[in-house]
């Protein structure tokens, strides 16, 4: 009896080896294709600008079968992207760990030598969008515009609380940069995430804050934040009372990236199979209009010009922490 | 009167054929979801979501509410049954149902959880459907130095509680927050205590993977030693008039269903903080209230029915500040709140006003989901109970098996699997050195809470302490936590004094 088990269960298992093999090697002859879940890591907490927009691309992806394995969204918030960049950095299956970033790319392995983080490692495979940046006060405050603010602010001195995502993150660029353009002295108090900041400007626990738009949009639709100027080249279309900063006589522009990479050391193949993957969810409807509807800007950009405007950016971030102080030149 | 006429209209929605089914389905899928150690309610949410596109909006939220509040039913039955938090909104759920199913009692402890539950979760909807615009401005009232207020109230509530050993309770909190203040820093961004330089270090100590190795592990290896290789059997029956006599023990605890459901309700509502907080919370509040508090960890009803009605309450609590103010109160709202976004809603004070098919068809089920999950729940009992039946030489290697499956399932690192055995080895020196592992569980789910408010507090106070007590919220919160937290050492004080006046007087 067991012998002929034995024997069954040898059968059975040479039977599966063959078949098995014939499968893989028949797909390699096409084109490279996931084969286990893909992990899709956020730089940021859940309920930020960036954790909801993995959220949509992932459903975006399943929705018209982008990827015959699924994408599975995880949160590594610690340390302004930090622990993500390690994450990924460390990652054994390069082939199966895409990541969706901001501009904490950048910032935090310059911050950071110790982490032995170099973004420009890491595989190029779509940027999706850049966001836009506002500066925000909250309705009761009575704030109408930029000179208003700016004489609130300086009235304040240090007790005017400015709240934002983390040390030496978009945000704080921000800040540095108003405090430093208008004579101003904001007290920077980080949190873990956008949705956060928000709710601390909309319940009056800080005086200001520079949210993205999808951040803060919910309070301002219910009339609890104004938006005062944007961080863009033009008005956004969303926000059409607010002047840029530009149209004010500082010559400020400011964007976040909102880009997908892949793990360093992802080979060629596993990066074209996501290239064409975002460049279809570029294309989709929802994802057009959700760039509307969010005011996000900027085209899709994949492989080297991608890494291309990594390099400069990379370059304009690194004269801006220098500038700030956060690193040495 | 308009309330009741929006409450009918979802209702309406809610028992549509597809969206009653979809709320069944969501209920069954949750409870085992829930009961599976390692799968909890945020990954149940996670995996399910985009499967959510082939129905309305309206009906994918019920879908994946009904999930959330099934897990919670369902993370109390491998708490009680093998010592193995469910999920990490169940932990408190061991510390009493786990000795309850060793007494023979599982039937017992598992009826009163699923009533417990019910209750939590009715209770809750209730207070939701009556107060849910109003409480969303409370919510946003909750700044950093009221929730810090807030965890030190609920660290008080565990230390100042008379039976354990006072010190030894210190002690197990310390560790507790040395172990949550792995990883980075929320303020300046840099790593800290990088335990032996191991990159496994670099990022904070995954909760499930410490919950499931202290009370899987650590019990099971506890269960071991106490049972010296013997065949142990657990008596676990049910009969009609046991289940009678229990309901009316189970009954007699209503003071403890009503405290866990508010106190779980009001903690859910605030951002950050969420069910498992909530069911602790609850679980302290009830062994301090308690006549006799010995008995908690021993098997004690109150203990079970607490945190039970507690998590429920808070899933339905955390519900709130996502659909009006688009924050999440717990990591599975956050999941809940990109679906929203997907579905192309706008959550935010607007949301009541704009879609309120949607919101109050959503509330709607809540009451319906409750409903169906205590029946389903309840139905099952006999089924669990046969199963625990099994000798525990056999149940044994499978509480493993199951521990290393959910330690790695939860953050997908062997890392964290080695970390678990080394910490459930830890949970067990604890035990067996008689120090309280509650406490210690405590502060790793309310450190990483209570660190970046203090520290953000004290920022935008610029190091004014008196933050905490000058805020008309935040105060009065700060000194209840002051005089419980002091209360044994008051007590103390008051004894000596008292003796040595009868002394000086005899």
């Amino acid at each position: 009896m067991k012998t002929i088990f034995r024997k069954l269960l040898g059968v059975g298992i040479a039977a599966g080896l063959v078949t098995g093999f014939t499968a893989v090697t028949g797909k390699t002859a096409l084109a490279w294709e996931p084969v286990k879940p893909i992990q899709f890591v956020v730089m940021a907490g859940k309920g930020g600008g960036a954790d909801k927009l993995a959220r949509l691309i992932q459903s975006i992806i399943e929705k018209h079968k982008l990827s015959s394995k699924p994408v599975t969204p995880i949160n590594k918030p610690g340390g302004s992207g930090a622990e993500a960049l390690v994450y990924m950095k460390n990652h054994k299956d390069a082939d199966h760990a895409i990541m969706v970033t901001l501009n904490s790319f950048y910032t935090t392995p310059m911050r950071q030598p110790r982490l032995g983080v170099d973004p420009l490692t890491f595989a190029p495979i779509a940027r999706m969008a850049e966001d836009t940046f506002l500066l925000w006060v909250n309705k009761d405050s009575g704030i109408k515009n930029v000179d208003e603010f700016v004489a609130a602010a300086k009235a304040a001195g240090n007790k005017w609380i400015m709240a934002g995502t983390g040390k030496a993150s978009e945000d704080n660029l921000l800040t540095d940069f108003l405090n430093a353009a208008y004579g101003l002295n904001m007290k920077y108090v980080p949190y873990k995430g956008g949705g956060k900041v928000a709710k601390q400007l909309a319940g009056n626990h800080a005086n200001s804050t520079v949210n993205n738009p999808s951040e803060q949009l919910g309070f301002y639709e219910a009339g609890k934040t104004v938006a005062l100027a944007a961080f863009t080249d033009e008005r956004l279309p969303l926000f059409k009372d607010a002047p840029t900063f530009k149209e004010l006589g500082k010559d400020f522009v400011y964007y976040m990236q909102r880009s997908v990479v892949g793990a360093p050391g992802m080979s060629a193949d596993a990066q074209a199979f996501y290239q064409g993957v975002f460049k279809k969810v570029y294309d989709t409807p929802e994802w057009q209009t959700y760039m509307k509807k969010k005011s996000l800007q900027g085209e899709l950009l994949q492989g080297d010009a991608l890494m291309a405007y990594w390099k400069r950016e990379n370059e304009v971030h690194r004269k801006m922490l220098i500038k700030m102080g956060a690193i040495k030149g | 009167m308009e309330l009741l006429g929006l409450l009918s209209d979802g209702f309406l929605v809610a028992f549509e054929p597809l969206n009653l089914g979809l709320i069944v389905l969501g209920v069954v899928v949750g409870l085992f979801v829930g009961a599976m150690p390692g799968l909890g309610s945020v990954n149940g949410v996670a995996i399910l979501l985009p499967m959510t596109f082939l129905v309305p909006p309206a009906s994918a939220i019920m879908f994946l509410a009904a999930l959330y509040y099934g897990a919670m039913y369902g993370g109390a039955i491998s708490s009680i049954m093998l010592g193995i938090p469910g999920a990490s909104t169940a932990v408190a759920t061991t510390f009493d149902g786990r000795p309850l199913a060793m007494q023979g009692e599982a039937d017992k402890a598992l009826i009163a959880a699923a009533l417990a539950s019910f209750a939590g979760g009715t209770i809750s909807v209730i207070l939701f459907t009556l107060f849910a615009p109003p409480l969303a401005s409370v919510a946003l009232d909750f700044g950093d130095p009221e929730i810090f207020a807030l965890m030190i109230l609920a660290f008080a509530t565990f230390v100042g509680l008379s039976g354990d050993d006072i010190a030894k309770t210190i002690f197990s909190i310390c560790i507790g927050m040395v172990m949550s203040a792995i990883g980075f820093d929320i303020i300046s961004g840099e790593p800290r205590l990088v335990l032996f330089d191991l990159i496994g270090f670099q990022s904070k100590i995954n909760f499930l993977v410490l919950a499931i190795g202290i009370y899987g592990i650590g019990e099971m290896m506890w269960t071991i030693e106490v049972s010296r290789g013997e065949t142990m059997m657990s008596k676990a029956t049910i009969t009609w008039d046991r289940t009678m006599s229990n309901l009316k023990i189970i009954w007699g605890t209503w003071k403890a269903w009503l405290m866990g459901s508010g106190l779980g309700f009001f903690v859910g509502i605030l951002p950050a903080a969420g069910a498992t907080p909530g069911s602790l919370m609850a679980y302290g509040v009830a062994k301090m209230t308690a006549k006799d508090p010995s008995r908690f960890g021993k098997g004690a009803v109150e203990g079970v029915v607490a945190p039970e009605a507690a998590n429920n309450a808070a899933s339905t609590g955390s519900m709130l500040p996502m659909l009006t103010l688009g924050i999440p109160g717990s990591p599975t709202t956050a999941v809940l709140l990109g679906g929203m976004v997907i579905w192309g809603l706008q959550p935010g004070p607007r949301l009541f006003v704009t879609e309120t098919d949607f919101v109050w068809g959503l509330i709607a089920s809540l009451y319906a989901a409750n409903l169906f999950a205590v029946i389903i729940n309840i139905a099952f009992i006999p089924l669990f109970l046969w199963f625990l039946r099994t000798p525990f030489t056999i149940l044994a290697p499978l509480i493993f098996v199951l521990s290393m499956v959910g330690g790695y399932a939860s953050t997908e690192r062997m890392f964290d699997v080695w970390l678990m055995l080394i910490l459930g080895v830890g949970g067990y020196l604890m035990r067996k050195l008689d120090y309280p592992v509650a406490p210690a569980v405590l502060a790793i789910v309310l450190g990483p809470i209570a660190e970046p408010a203090l520290r953000q507090s004290l920022l935008i106070s610029g190091g004014d302490a008196m933050v905490f007590v000058n805020r008309p919220i935040a105060g009065p919160i700060t000194i209840i936590a002051l005089v419980l937290l002091f209360l044994p050492a008051i007590q103390f004080v008051w004894r000596k004094y008292v003796r040595s006046t009868k002394q000086a007087a005899g």
